[in-house]
C-alpha cells in the first residue's frame, strides 16, 4: 500500500477525455516520476491529486485517506506540498518572512486571527524559518524581497517553503521547466540531497529526461490521459511503448 | 398588458443609454484590457458636444430692429444668429431647432479625438498595471474630465431640447389597437431607442464584416499571437479606443433632450453601466448590450406602482440587486467568457 | 512600547504629539493676518482630519494589506453614525454607548456584506461591494426612513426617550457629552495675535484614533497581517501553504468596516446629526482616494492622505478671487489678471479638479504616495550615510 494511492482517475473537459482511467500507487519514501509527451495529463492529474481540480471518476487516497473533494489548503495539511512549474513566492515579501509563512501553517493549522503578537518576536517561528534557509543556502538574502531573487533562487525559495513544513509527500511540477543547464544541475542536486536526508516522498512531474533518471525510483509513462507503463528507469530507457508515445505512431499502430 | 407593454417602452431609453456605455467600456476592456472608470465622462463630454453646438449655432449678433419698438417707443433690440445671414431665416431656423441631431456630426471627430489622445496620452502607459492601479487613474480622469465641464458650463443642469417634430408623443395604444391615450410613449425616447440599435447594429457589423474588425476580434482573443503575425494592433487598439469614446459620445449627445446635462451625469451613468458590464459578463459585447436592455427594462418594472406596494424601494436597488444575485450564481456573468478578469 | 519595535514606537509617539499639538500647529499664522485662513487649527476641521483619519486607517487594512479593493466602504460608515444615533436617541447623549454601538453594527453588517462580496475578487469584488452601498443608500434614503429620517436625515430631539438621561427641559438641546464633558466644549488660548483653541471633542476623537492608529500597527507586524500581505502578494500559493484564505481576508474586511463604523460614530459624536448622503459612492471614492494619495498599504499614508484631503477640501475650496487679487497685488494689473485667470480654475469651487490632478500625478508617478515621496527625499539627503537601509523608513 502507498502513501498515495490513484484508482480509476477519470477527468473530461467537454469533448476532451484528458484523464482516462488512471491507476498510481506511490511508495511512501521513493522518488516517483510521471512522464509522457505534452497533452498527456500529467498536469490534469497533478491538479487532481492537490484539489485544485475534482476527478469525474475513481478515488485519490493519501495516506488512507480520500482527498477529493477537499481543498487545496486542507490537502497541504494533511501534508502534500506542491512545487509549481513556474516558482510561485511571495514576491512582495520579503525571503524570510516568504519562509515564515509555511512555518506559520505548519504550527498555527489553516486559520488563526493572532492579530495581536508581533511575528517577529516569534521566536520558534523566526528560528525554525531561519534555519530552513540556512540549509537552502539563502541566509544572507533574507531580508531581499523574494521578486528580486533569481530565477533559480526562487525555486530554491519555493521547495525551501515546502520542506519547512515537513511534508510527507512533494509534489513537484517540472521543476526545471526554462532553466538553464547550470541552475537545473543545481536543482536535481539540491532533490538528491533532499532524498538522500529526509523521509520524504517526492513525485516529479517532469519533460526533461535527464532531470527524471538522475532522481526517479520509478517512472510511471503517461500517454493520452492513461498510465502506459510503470517501471523502474533502466527498465524504462528503451521500453518500446516508451518510444511509441514520445516519438508520434509507429509501423505497430496500424 | 398594457401595463407591460409601457414598461417595456420605458425600459428601452435608459436600457439604451447602458447598452451604448456598456457596449464601449468592453469594447475598450476587451481590446486593451483597461478599466475605464473614466467611461462615463466621455458620455458627460458628448452632452456637452451637443450643449456646445447648439450654442455655437445660436451665436448672434445684435441689430437694432427699427420697424419694432418696445414699450417705450424705442427701437428694439434683435439678436439675428449668423445662420441666418448665412442660410437665410426659414433654413437658419430648422439648423437651430435641429441642434441636438447635427451635434452628432459634431461630436464623432471630437469624441474620437479626445479618445485617442487618452488612450496614447495616458492609458497606454497602464498596460502593464494592476487593474486596481487602471480603475484608479481612470477615476481621478473622470474627475478631472467633469471639473473641466463644469469650470466651463456650471454646475447646473442644461436644458437641451429635441427638435420640434420630435416633441410631444406617440400614442401606440391607439396605432396598435389598444385602448387610446394608454400607451403614450415620447417620440424622443423612440429615436432614441432606433439611434442606439443603429449604433449597436453598426458596431457589430463592423467588428463582424470587415477586416479591420477581423483583426481587432482576434487581438481580443490572443493579443500575442496578431501580433506575431505581425500585424500592428496597437495601432487598431487606440482607434478601437476612439471609437468607444465615439459610441459613449453619441449616446450622450442624443440623451441631452431626455436629461438636461449636468457635470457628474458621467459618473451616476458610469457606476450603473459598471454593473451591467459585470451582470452581462466582463469582456462580452452581446452580453453588454443584452444586460443594459435588460437592466433597463427591469428598473421600469420595478418603478411600477403594483409593484412599489408590494416591495417599496424595490426601484432604487433592483440593478444592484439582480447584480449580486447574478455574480453570486453565475460568477462570470450571463455571457462571460473564463479567465476574463479573474486574478 | 506596548509591545512595539523601537521605531514603530517612535512613529507612534510622533504621531501622538502631533496630534496633541495640532490646535497649535495647525494654526501657525496670526489671527487677522492674510495668511490666517490657511490656518486649520480650528475644531471642525481638526475633528475631521482624525474621524477620516481612522476611516482610512480601517480601510488600509484591507486595501493595503489584502488589495481587495472596496468601493462601498461609506456605507459601513453610514450604519456607524445611525447606530450612534440611535443610541444618543434611545439611551443617551453621552457618546460612549453610541461609539460601541457604532462599531458593533458596522462590524456585523461587513460581516453580512464581506461574506458575500468576497466570494469573488478583482473588479467583481469592488462592483459587489459598491452595489451593496448603493443599496444601502438608496434604502435609506427611501424606504428605511422611519429608522434612518430619510431624506432629512437624524437629529437628536427633546422628545427623544433617553432612558438613561431622563428628560430635558423644554426649550433645551440635547448635547453629546462624554461622562458629563460636552463635546463642542473648548477651552481658547489667546497669545499675543494668535488664538488656540482646544476642543473636548477633538481630543476625545484623537485618543480614539491613536488607539486605532496602534491597533493598526500591531495588526501590521503580526502573522496575520503577514497572511494578508500575502493575500495581496500571492493568493494561490497562499492556499497550496495549507492557508485559507477566506476566513483571513474576511477577518480584514470586518475590522476595515469597524473601523469606519467607528469613524460613523465618532461623527455623530462631533456633530450630532446623519443623512443618507454619508453613504453615497462619492464617499466611498473619498477614501480610496485618501489612502492612495496618502501611501497604500503604509501604516502612515492614510493619516496624512486623509488630512491632506480635508485641508483641500476645507482650505483650497475657501479660496475665491477676492483673495487672489489681495495676493497678487504686487503684479502688475496685467500679469496679475493673467496669473489669477491661471490660478482660478483650481481654488474655490474648482478643488475637486485640483484634487483630481494631484490623484492622478500621485498615481502615474508615485504609487506609493505621500509616503513613497517624502522616502524619495529623505533618501536624496541620505545617499551620503551609509548602512542606513532604505527598508528601515518602510512604515
Amino acid at each position: 500500500m502507498g502513501i498515495l494511492e490513484v484508482k480509476n482517475v477519470g477527468k473530461r473537459f467537454g469533448g476532451l477525455q484528458a484523464l482516462g482511467d488512471v491507476n498510481l500507487s506511490i511508495t511512501e519514501n521513493s522518488v516517483h516520476a510521471i512522464i509522457g509527451p505534452n497533452g498527456a495529463g500529467k498536469s490534469t492529474l497533478l491538479n487532481c491529486l492537490v484539489g485544485k481540480l475534482i476527478p469525474d471518476t475513481g478515488s485519490v487516497m493519501f495516506d488512507g485517506k480520500s482527498v477529493l473533494g477537499l481543498k487545496p489548503f486542507e490537502i497541504n495539511q494533511m501534508g502534500i506540498s506542491r512545487v509549481f512549474q513556474t516558482p510561485e513566492i511571495f514576491g512582495d515579501l520579503s525571503v524570510l518572512e516568504n519562509m515564515m509563512i509555511p512555518c506559520f501553517a505548519k504550527r498555527d493549522g489553516a486559520f488563526t486571527p493572532n492579530a495581536f503578537i508581533n511575528m517577529m518576536k516569534d521566536r520558534e517561528i523566526v528560528e525554525r524559518a531561519e534555519h530552513v534557509l540556512e540549509e537552502m543556502n539563502m541566509s544572507e538574502k533574507q531580508q531581499m524581497p523574494a521578486a528580486s531573487l533569481s530565477r533559480g533562487d526562487k525555486r530554491r525559495l519555493e521547495i525551501g517553503m515546502c520542506l519547512s513544513q515537513e511534508p510527507r509527500l512533494l509534489l513537484l511540477d517540472e521543476p526545471t521547466a526554462g532553466m538553464a543547464r547550470a541552475d537545473t544541475n543545481n536543482t536535481i542536486d539540491l532533490l538528491k540531497q533532499i532524498k538522500d536526508e529526509r523521509e520524504i516522498t517526492i513525485a516529479i512531474i517532469e519533460h526533461d529526461m535527464h532531470v527524471v533518471f538522475s532522481l526517479a525510483e520509478r517512472i510511471t509513462v503517461l500517454a493520452q490521459g492513461t498510465p502506459l507503463v510503470e517501471d523502474t528507469p533502466d527498465n524504462i530507457k528503451g521500453h518500446p511503448k516508451v518510444r511509441e508515445a514520445y516519438l508520434g505512431e509507429t509501423q505497430d499502430a496500424a | 398588458m398594457e401595463a407591460i407593454i409601457l414598461q417595456v417602452l420605458n425600459g428601452l431609453d435608459k436600457g439604451s443609454a447602458y447598452a451604448l456605455i456598456a457596449l464601449g467600456l468592453t469594447l475598450i476592456f476587451g481590446t486593451l484590457g483597461v478599466v475605464n472608470f473614466a467611461h462615463g465622462a466621455l458620455f458627460m463630454i458628448g452632452a456637452f458636444c451637443a450643449v456646445t453646438l447648439s450654442r455655437i449655432i445660436s451665436i448672434s449678433r445684435t441689430i437694432i430692429d427699427d420697424s419694432q419698438t418696445d414699450f417705450l417707443g424705442n427701437p428694439l433690440k434683435v439678436d439675428v444668429p449668423y445662420v441666418y445671414d448665412w442660410f437665410g431665416q426659414a433654413t437658419g431656423d430648422v439648423i437651430i431647432d435641429w441642434a441636438v441631431p447635427l451635434s452628432i456630426l459634431f461630436a464623432i471627430p471630437i469624441m474620437v479625438a479626445i479618445g485617442v489622445a487618452m488612450e496614447r496620452g495616458l492609458i497606454k502607459h497602464f498596460y502593464k498595471r494592476p487593474h486596481a492601479d487602471q480603475i484608479l487613474v481612470t477615476f481621478g480622469l473622470a474627475i478631472v474630465l467633469q471639473e473641466i465641464i463644469k469650470y466651463f458650463y456650471g454646475a447646473n443642469p442644461i436644458p437641451t431640447p429635441a427638435p420640434d417634430a420630435f416633441r410631444g408623443s406617440f400614442d401606440f395604444g391607439a396605432a396598435f389597437g389598444f385602448d387610446p391615450n394608454v400607451i403614450i410613449y415620447p417620440y424622443w425616447r423612440l429615436v432614441y431607442f432606433s439611434f442606439a440599435a443603429v449604433i449597436i447594429a453598426s458596431v457589430f457589423a463592423f467588428l463582424q464584416f470587415t477586416t479591420f474588425g477581423m483583426v481587432v476580434r482576434a487581438g481580443m482573443a490572443d493579443r500575442e499571437t496578431v501580433q506575431l503575425l505581425g500585424i500592428n494592433i496597437d495601432r487598431r487598439f487606440t482607434l478601437m479606443f476612439g471609437m468607444a469614446a465615439a459610441v459613449a459620445g453619441l449616446a450622450g449627445v442624443m440623451y441631452t433632450p431626455i436629461n438636461s446635462p449636468n457635470y457628474h451625469m458621467g459618473m451616476d451613468f458610469l457606476v450603473l453601466s459598471f454593473v451591467v458590464v459585470v451582470v452581462g459578463g466582463m469582456g462580452s459585447l452581446p452580453g453588454a448590450v443584452l444586460a443594459g436592455f435588460l437592466l433597463g427594462i427591469l428598473e421600469s418594472f420595478a418603478s411600477m406602482r403594483e409593484v412599489l406596494t408590494i416591495l417599496p424601494g424595490l426601484n432604487q436597488i433592483i440593478i444592484y440587486l439582480v447584480a449580486i444575485i447574478i455574480l453570486l450564481t453565475r460568477p462570470r456573468g450571463l455571457m462571460g467568457r473564463k479567465g476574463v478578469m479573474e486574478d | 512600547m506596548f509591545g512595539l519595535e523601537y521605531k514603530d514606537s517612535r512613529m507612534l509617539i510622533l504621531v501622538a504629539i502631533l496630534v496633541a499639538l495640532a490646535p497649535f500647529m495647525l494654526n501657525p499664522f496670526p489671527e487677522g493676518s492674510g495668511m490666517a485662513q490657511f490656518n486649520a487649527g480650528y475644531p471642525d476641521l481638526m475633528q475631521r482630519f482624525v474621524i477620516f483619519g481612522i476611516f482610512a486607517i480601517g480601510f488600509n487594512i484591507l486595501f493595503g494589506l489584502t488589495g481587495y479593493l472596496s468601493f462601498g466602504h461609506a456605507a459601513f460608515l453610514g450604519v456607524g453614525s445611525y447606530a450612534a444615533m440611535w443610541m444618543m436617541k434611545l439611551l443617551t447623549m453621552n457618546v460612549v454607548p453610541g461609539i460601541i454601538f457604532s462599531v458593533l453594527v458596522a462590524g456585523v453588517f461587513s460581516l453580512a456584506v464581506g461574506w458575500i462580496s468576497l466570494r469573488r475578487s478583482g473588479i467583481y469584488f469592488s462592483i459587489l461591494t459598491l452595489a451593496f452601498a448603493q443599496m444601502s443608500y438608496s434604502l435609506a434614503y427611501s424606504v428605511l426612513t422611519p429608522i434612518t429620517g430619510g431624506e432629512t436625515g437624524l437629529q437628536p430631539k427633546v422628545t427623544d426617550p433617553r432612558i438613561l438621561d431622563g428628560s430635558l427641559a423644554e426649550g433645551t438641546i440635547a448635547k453629546a457629552n462624554f461622562f458629563g464633558l460636552e463635546m463642542g466644549s473648548s477651552f481658547e488660548l489667546q497669545l499675543g495675535s494668535w488664538l488656540f483653541t482646544f476642543n473636548a471633542g477633538y481630543y476625545l476623537a484623537a485618543v480614539v484614533m491613536l488607539i486605532a492608529f496602534y491597533i493598526s500597527i500591531r495588526i501590521f507586524r503580526s502573522p496575520f497581517g503577514l497572511m494578508l500581505r500575502a493575500v495581496k502578494s500571492n493568493q494561490q500559493r497562499l492556499n497550496y501553504t495549507g492557508l485559507n484564505t477566506k476566513p483571513y481576508t474576511l477577518a480584514a474586511f470586518v475590522i476595515s468596516g469597524m473601523y469606519a463604523g467607528l469613524a460613523g460614530g465618532l461623527m455623530v459624536a462631533m456633530d450630532t446629526q446623519v443623512g443618507a448622503e454619508r453613504m453615497f459612492w462619492t464617499a466611498s471614492g473619498e477614501v480610496v482616494l485618501m489612502t492612495i494619495l496618502g501611501g497604500v498599504g503604509t501604516l502612515i499614508g492614510p493619516v496624512l492622505g486623509a488630512s491632506a484631503i480635508k485641508y483641500m477640501e476645507n482650505i483650497l475650496s475657501k479660496i475665491n478671487s477676492d483673495i487672489l487679487h489681495q495676493w497678487f497685488a504686487f503684479l502688475p494689473d496685467g500679469l496679475e489678471e493673467f496669473v489669477i485667470t491661471l490660478i482660478y480654475p483650481f481654488i474655490g469651487k474648482g478643488w475637486h479638479l485640483t484634487l483630481g490632478l494631484i490623484f492622478m500625478a500621485v498615481v502615474i508617478f508615485l504609487p506609493g504616495g505621500l509616503v513613497e515621496g517624502g522616502q524619495r527625499i529623505a533618501n536624496l539627503f541620505k545617499r551620503k550615510m551609509p548602512g542606513k537601509d532604505a527598508r528601515d523608513n518602510k512604515s
